[in-house]
């Protein structure tokens, strides 16, 4: 053990984050490492604490008690922006798209955001960027929506474009908060076995919360289980989603035997 | 390109208005001079924020060439120092008010802008209160120019400084600090979450935003000759704002197209109804708001459009 | 120097009595309805306009000052929900920049229709005043009518305020809607009669500080651009939707603003903004404000 983690010591350490709305412990005392390279899935029923933990490791929410390290550094209390520059990035449950702008131009901002976001006159959509911003598009099947108004999308691609500008970000650690929620479940394991493969291509370490079981056994190299602020149970899916204490948790939002 | 078409033959157009009616060559300098301003308030449109206190900066540009008009005398030094000036008091005023939003920023630069008008009144020995400062007329590259030629000389230099304003403003906006703007509007934390500032983001706009001002402030002091706190009044930061709306934000035409015919107008209506001014702008304003208009350049967009499927 | 000091004090003390009526109206309308109305000031105007031309009409000084409360009343009934009713109930939904656009242009139609009504020749009727007299406070003769009636009417309305909002039935639908009108109209709460019951209250205490501050000063336009600034000032320092908030910051940019006339009077006019721009700077949600953070 002492052996193993020196080797890989973990890309994101959180360390008792705790965070209180009101009486509602949204984080009670969460632990959780995400090593490098792997691919981890947060499970739990509503209300349940996951999306207050994104929150919290990309500076959104700032946790009352505990620590989140980041490539050993510390980055509890620093901004979005901050953190992002680091290297995490996220999606977000609900979609937060530009929706004065086309799909194209939402995930050119997010290009030009890593580099030459304030040179005055080089146009946003540059034929480079233009080309760039295509090509993630077409990884998530959607080419087709490149100009059309980020207003004008249906719940499932809002969700796809949101995710997709995460990636466009170039994170070392990606963050997910249901990325295929609202997307047709015909083509739902299409884009993430194309997204994971990118991801695992490109070497980068990817956590998403999700209620589909069937995509978590697929995808996850590992699974976290959500329970009032708590984690209840982790370790590798087949493992965690046979635990009946799991299933009883996560009954109620979707059972799925694997 | 149609917009650049537009702006080319918008200039012959003004153009032949000036050589037409010697007396509107004044007006439209003047209105040229609000498009100006107008273009930086339009900026800040985009972004979903409202200054109701933009007239500062015409103030500061406009004093500026009142102040230092005895040491200068060069049409485009004044220019020049009072763009600079304006850009200054932009940086300062923009630190602080580029961290708020919707109401706070609207009516924060409000409450600089009348703070500044009752020290302008209240500051006599400097500023003359409400009398106001004369400008005398100064040379253009070292040329002394009687009455209509200078009137003619100004008037080109205005158009000179729209087009070139425009076309810089028009690009801007295409880059990403400019589309940024109203990404700001709809989304101002997706920004954060991609490591841009949306802070700076404002930030920059605002800047130029007080420059053009500025710049259109210097060129009104330069054409009247004469500089009162009356251009700091809120009514005159209401006029801009009424202007950027009714010209419409969907590109850089709209301020200048609004300007015109903002000034035009009011050439007639402002003496007809001298008491009730106010209120016909506001009038006209409230209904845009509730029909939720795009201004004038929407309305030649439906033209187009229009005239498009008759042909 | 003491005698000063006391000066300034009472000063202090009547300006803030005043503030604190334009403000809380102010501040309880945003609270509410999430739109600050730039047209505040201009009511607080017409209602200045209207209680002097009323009070010299009374008659008698005791009328007088009856004719002050009446014409509040009636400017706040009359605008109060033509207002709501006519205009912002369209755009309850739109962006906020329209909001702001909406009132600001019924701020320029209102500047005119006072001039257009009562000129812009300074108006004066002080005959409220004169209806109570002097007192006498250390050595210095004070008007009762600023030293006792408008902070005495201040504290009446902050108690007022504060009972009815908390303690009664309509009050605390009011305080529902305002913390949250989805969640109060999915408990049956008709969010619509709220805004107008709310609007209406805060154009009645806006007329009612222009009223009450009529008798004390001469009326000339611009009165209206001072008073939205101003109270914006006192609010934003405040924090948006706080009422005692309004009521402590309000006492203190009055007694701030009457000590910086006695002592240091170039800097009267930036007294308040200098306050508030400190007070952002340090807490961007105004001293008693807090930060609300949107969920995503
Ligand atoms: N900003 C906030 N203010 C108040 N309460 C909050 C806030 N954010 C989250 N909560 C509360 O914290 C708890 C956890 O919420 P969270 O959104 O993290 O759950 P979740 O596990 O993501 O649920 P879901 O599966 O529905 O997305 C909930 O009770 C929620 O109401
Ligand atoms: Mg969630």
């Amino acid at each position: 053990m002492v052996g193993e983690t020196r080797v890989s010591s973990p890309l994101l350490e959180a360390r008792g984050l705790v965070l209180a709305f009101g009486g509602v412990r949204a984080a009670d005392g969460i632990d959780l490492d995400v090593n490098e390279g792997e691919i981890l899935a947060i499970i739990g029923p509503n209300g349940a604490g996951k999306t207050t933990f994104l929150n919290m490791v990309t500076g959104y929410l700032r946790p009352q008690a505990g620590s989140i390290r980041f490539r050993g550094r510390e980055i509890t209390g620093l901004t979005p922006r901050r953190i992002v520059r680091l290297g995490i990035a996220r999606s977000f449950q609900i979609p937060q798209l530009f929706t004065e702008h086309t799909v194209l131009e939402n995930l050119a901002l997010q290009l030009a955001a890593r580099e030459g976001f304030w040179a005055p006159f080089a146009p946003l959509l540059s034929r480079a960027r233009s080309e760039r911003a295509l090509a993630l598009l077409e990884r998530f099947g959607l080419g087709e929506l490149a100009s059309v108004r980020a207003d004008a999308l249906d719940e499932g691609a809002r969700k796809l474009v949101d995710v997709a500008m995460a990636t466009a970000l170039a994170p070392r650690l990606l963050l997910m908060d249901e990325p295929t929620s609202g997307v047709a479940a015909s083509e739902k394991h299409a884009i993430m076995d194309r997204l994971v493969s990118a991801l695992r291509r490109e070497g980068v370490t990817a956590v998403f919360v999700e209620h589909d079981m069937e995509v978590v056994a697929r995808h996850a190299d590992r699974v976290a289980v959500w329970s009032n602020g708590k984690i209840l149970a982790q370790g590798p899916p087949a493992t965690v989603l046979a635990d009946p204490a799991v299933h009883r948790e996560v009954l109620g939002v979707e059972v799925a035997p694997c | 390109m149609p917009l650049r078409l537009a702006f080319a033959v918008g200039f012959l157009a003004l153009a032949l208005l000036a050589a037409l009616q010697p007396w509107l060559r004044f007006v439209l300098t003047l209105a040229l001079a609000t498009g100006l301003a107008v273009l930086g308030i339009m900026m800040l449109l985009r972004a979903g924020q409202v200054s109701f206190g933009h007239a500062l900066y015409v103030a500061v540009g406009a004093y500026t060439i009142a102040f230092a008009r005895p040491q200068l005398d060069d049409v485009l030094l004044l220019l020049a120092a009072a763009v600079l000036a304006a850009v200054v008091a932009g940086i300062l005023v923009g630190l602080f008010v580029s961290r708020y939003r919707d109401i706070f920023f609207g009516m924060l630069n409000l409450a600089f802008s009348m703070v500044v008008y009752s020290l302008l009144e209240k500051l006599y020995w400097l500023t003359r209160g409400t009398d106001g400062i004369r400008v005398a007329r100064p040379r253009l590259f070292g040329v002394a120019l009687e009455g209509a030629r200078y009137e003619w000389a100004l008037f080109a230099l205005a158009l000179v400084c729209v087009a070139i304003a425009a076309a810089l403003v028009a690009r801007y906006l295409r880059a990403p600090a400019g589309e940024a703007l109203s990404a700001l509007k709809t989304r101002e934390t997706r920004l954060e979450f991609a490591g841009v500032s949306a802070r700076r983001v404002l930030f920059q706009a605002y800047v130029v935003s007080a420059g053009l001002a500025g710049l259109g402030g210097g060129i009104t002091a330069l054409a009247t000759l004469h500089v009162t706190p009356l251009l700091v009044y809120w009514t005159h930061s209401g006029e801009l704002v009424f202007v950027a709306i009714l010209g419409g934000t969907a590109n850089v035409l709209g301020p200048f197209l609004g300007a015109v015919v903002f000034e035009l107008v009011r050439v007639h209506a402002a003496a007809a109804f001298p008491d009730a001014w106010q209120m016909i702008l506001g009038l006209v304003l409230l209904g845009i708001v509730l029909l939720a208009a795009r201004g004038l350049v929407g309305l030649l967009e439906e033209l187009g459009r229009w005239w498009g499927r008759r042909v | 120097m003491e005698l000063l000091l006391l000066l300034a004090l009472l000063d202090g003390l009547a300006y803030a009595a005043q503030l604190f009526m334009v403000a809380v109206g102010l501040t309880l309308v945003f609270g509410v309805l999430k739109i600050l109305n730039v047209a505040h000031g201009s009511l607080f105007a017409i209602g200045a306009y209207s209680a002097s031309t009323l009070a010299a009409l009374a008659g008698t000084p005791w009328l007088s000052l009856l004719a002050l409360a009446l014409a509040a009343l009636a400017v706040g009934a009359i605008a109060g929900p033509s207002i709501e009713r006519g205009l912002l109930a369209r755009i309850y939904d739109k962006e906020q920049v329209l909001q702001l656009l909406l009132t600001f242009a019924l701020f320029m139609i209102l500047e005119d229709v006072q001039k257009l009504v009562w000129g812009v020749q300074p108006v004066f009727e002080d005959a409220p005043v004169r209806a109570l007299g002097p007192v006498v406070v250390g050595g210095i003769v004070y008007t009762a009518y600023q030293l006792i009636l408008l902070p005495g009417l201040a504290v009446v309305c902050l108690l007022f305020l504060v009972w009815f909002l908390r303690r009664t039935v309509t009050g605390r639908m009011i305080l529902a809607v305002a913390h949250d009108r989805e969640a109060a109209e999915a408990i049956g709460i008709d969010s619509r009669r709220i805004y107008l019951l709310a609007f209406t209250i805060g154009a009645g205490l806006a007329a009612l500080g222009g009223a009450l501050a009529a008798p004390t000063t001469s009326l000339v336009p611009g009165v209206g651009v001072q008073t939205i600034v101003l109270s914006f000032a006192v609010v934003a320092t405040a924090g948006l939707g706080q009422i005692e908030g309004a009521a402590a910051t309000a006492l203190l940019v009055g007694l701030g603003r009457s000590f910086a006339v006695y002592f240091a009077p170039e800097l009267e006019v930036v007294v308040p903004y200098l306050l508030m721009v400190i007070v952002l700077v340090l807490r961007p949600s105004g001293l008693f404000g807090g930060r609300e953070l949107r969920r995503i």
